[in-house]
């Protein structure tokens, strides 16, 4: 029998970039999984094999090709709906990633139910992709935006949500299911249950989350949820905006164009049904159907297994960093409310520079801000470097970075 | 890691202890700008006396590199007439801390090397335009700053 951590090794030979040898022949240690994870030859041969067996649009021609292709498309969305537990797929809209779909529920959705005086709540640990698309709206409406802050521990201070509640002028409430800086896990249930309870609409930025842990939708309870395949294993391009039947049934369309009409007059139109009424134009098709075998890779390992796994890496990693001298570690000290994601500073030495010289020994790690600048400037930092793991890391490539971190401290003489 | 190609003694040193580093009050030109890409921000602030700068400070978050750049850049610039700043090319800043390699090498880096001098560049731009209505200078350096990485 296999140990655990022995059958996730394994599964290293399905990824080929793994194998590179980068900068100074030095094994590469890819630790930047929340920007973007790595892709499996059952995801990169789905979509080779596409292009060359059965390429065709979708949705139109009667030929062979036409329906093999829209069959596959299709099967793709009903994967999606059965990972999720959703029990009717026309309630998948497949768009770029989680950044069209939230600006789509805030073009389409908001601009209908969005007035002037009403607030709009968000977090200060948000994506900018969840915050300006709802500045552009709150603009354009003259409405309020805003931010449920976070505390010390990196958890977010949900009395403020109900001092906003109480107001009785929130149209919705918008949040990360897990902080892609600090990793923090949100108490979703609890903010769900405040929202309903005051009839106010909610919508999870599902990005960091869906990868990394099982989510059942039927019992979220949530209005609009999105994410993206590119973090977890799937090509980039590829996204999931979830809503309700009646609520999108309601929405007015995002783009026009071909696909997501029924029938277009000179000076009037009527919409396709769910979901084609939100997919206008061709779709992103090849990458579509490699999700699907994304999807099939992470449910054959088991959702639960992903996350304990992530959750002994991080442990593990904590521990091992906790005890470089001068290493700042940002988020909940608890590791099971958090996801596999770690940001820390080094004493005083810029993350580019960090970034840069451990990348001499092969670790890929992200230094930036993280599109989180809102973030930045409540931790009072201009930057932070960010490890973040997924299901093909190792221990050993976690010792690695330890040991490039005591470059670092070494170069700068620290 | 000896022989590094971007962290000399030289940029760790001026990182660690950057000079002209402060603010001036009521500076002639004050520039703020910042990288996008990465967060780095700097406030660039100019004394001009006599058509020379007679006083130069800047402020600002940055990497070693960045950091390093301001702190040489400054130094360099001290001193010198408008026309010599007009003049002053990317490449004398970079050699003066052997990081012309960047250019090829790092295209991410380079911008962090020379946000400093864009900087200068459009506040220069500014100064020429407000207190000394000379728009072709302007528009020379406007067009290098916005082209210079």
């Amino acid at each position: 029998m296999q140990s655990t951590a022995d059958a996730f090794e394994d599964l290293r030979k399905d990824f080929p970039v793994l194998n590179r040898r980068v900068r100074d022949n030095k094994k590469l240690v890819y630790f930047d999984n929340a920007a973007t994870t790595q892709k499996p030859n059952q995801v990169i041969d789905a979509i080779s094999d596409f292009y060359q067996n059965h390429n065709s649009n979708i949705h139109r021609a009667v030929h062979a090709l036409a329906e093999e292709s829209t069959e596959a498309f299709e099967n793709t969305r009903d994967m999606v709906a059965k990972f999720l537990n959703i029990e009717d797929s026309r309630e998948i809209i497949f768009v770029r990633g989680t950044t069209e779909g939230i600006n789509l529920v805030a073009y389409a959705w908001g601009r209908d139910n969005v007035k002037e005086g009403d607030i709009i709540v968000t977090t200060e640990y948000e994506h900018h992709s969840n915050i300006v698309p709802w500045q552009l709206l709150t603009q354009e409406k003259k409405a309020q935006l805003k931010y449920i802050d976070i505390d010390d521990n990196g958890e977010l201070m949900l009395d403020q949500l109900d001092d906003y509640l109480s107001t009785g002028k929130v149209k919705l409430v918008t949040f990360s299911h897990m902080s892609n800086v600090l990793g923090t896990i949100s108490p979703v249930e609890k903010i769900i249950s405040k929202c309903k309870n005051a009839g106010v609409k909610v919508l999870i930025d599902a990005a960091q989350s869906v990868p990394h842990m099982k989510v059942n939708l039927n019992e979220i309870g949530c209005d609009f949820f999105v994410f993206s395949g590119h973090k977890m294993l799937g090509p980039t391009g590829v996204g999931v905006l979830w809503a309700k039947k009646e609520i999108l049934e309601k929405m007015s369309p995002f783009l026009g164009g071909g696909d997501m009409i029924r029938e277009v007059h000179k000076y009037e139109t009527t919409w396709n049904d769910l979901p084609y009424k939100f997919e206008a134009g061709t779709p992103n098709i090849a990458d579509v159907i490699g999700f699907a075998k994304a999807i099939e890779y992470l449910e054959k390992i088991g959702m639960d297994n992903i996350r304990n796994h992530e959750l002994e890496l991080t442990k593990y990693a904590l521990e091992e960093m906790k005890k470089i001298p001068g290493l700042t570690l940002y988020g909940t000290k608890e590791p099971e409310k958090r996801g596999g994601v770690i940001s820390f500073n080094f004493n005083d030495v810029h993350p580019h520079d960090v970034g840069t010289i451990i990348d001499k020994d092969g670790v890929a790690i992200r230094s930036g801000h993280h599109c989180a600048q809102v973030l930045m400037e409540k931790l009072n930092v201009a930057a932070t470097n960010r490890a973040s793991f997924y299901i093909y890391n190792t221990k050993e490539e976690i010792d690695v970075l330890i040991t490039a971190l005591q470059n670092v401290a070494k170069v700068f003489k620290l | 890691m000896s022989g590094d190609p971007i962290y000399t003694e030289m940029i760790i040193e001026y990182s660690r202890n950057p000079s002209n580093f402060g603010k001036i009050d009521n500076a002639h030109i004050h520039q703020h700008d910042a990288n996008p890409l990465c967060g780095d921000t700097i406030d660039l602030y100019l004394n001009i006396d006599d058509n020379k700068i007679s006083e130069v400070k800047f402020d600002g978050h940055g990497c070693a590199i960045c950091m390093a750049c301001c702190s040489v850049l400054t130094e360099m610039i001290k001193g010198k007439t408008l026309d010599d700043v007009k003049k002053f090319d990317k490449d004398e800043l970079l050699s003066e801390l052997g990081l012309e390699h960047l250019v090829k090498t790092s295209p991410v880096r380079i911008k962090c090397a020379l946000l400093s001098l864009k900087s200068l560049k459009f506040g220069i731009y500014s100064y020429f335009v407000d207190k000394m209505n000379d728009s072709e200078s302007a528009g020379n350096l406007n067009e290098e700053a916005a082209n210079l990485y």
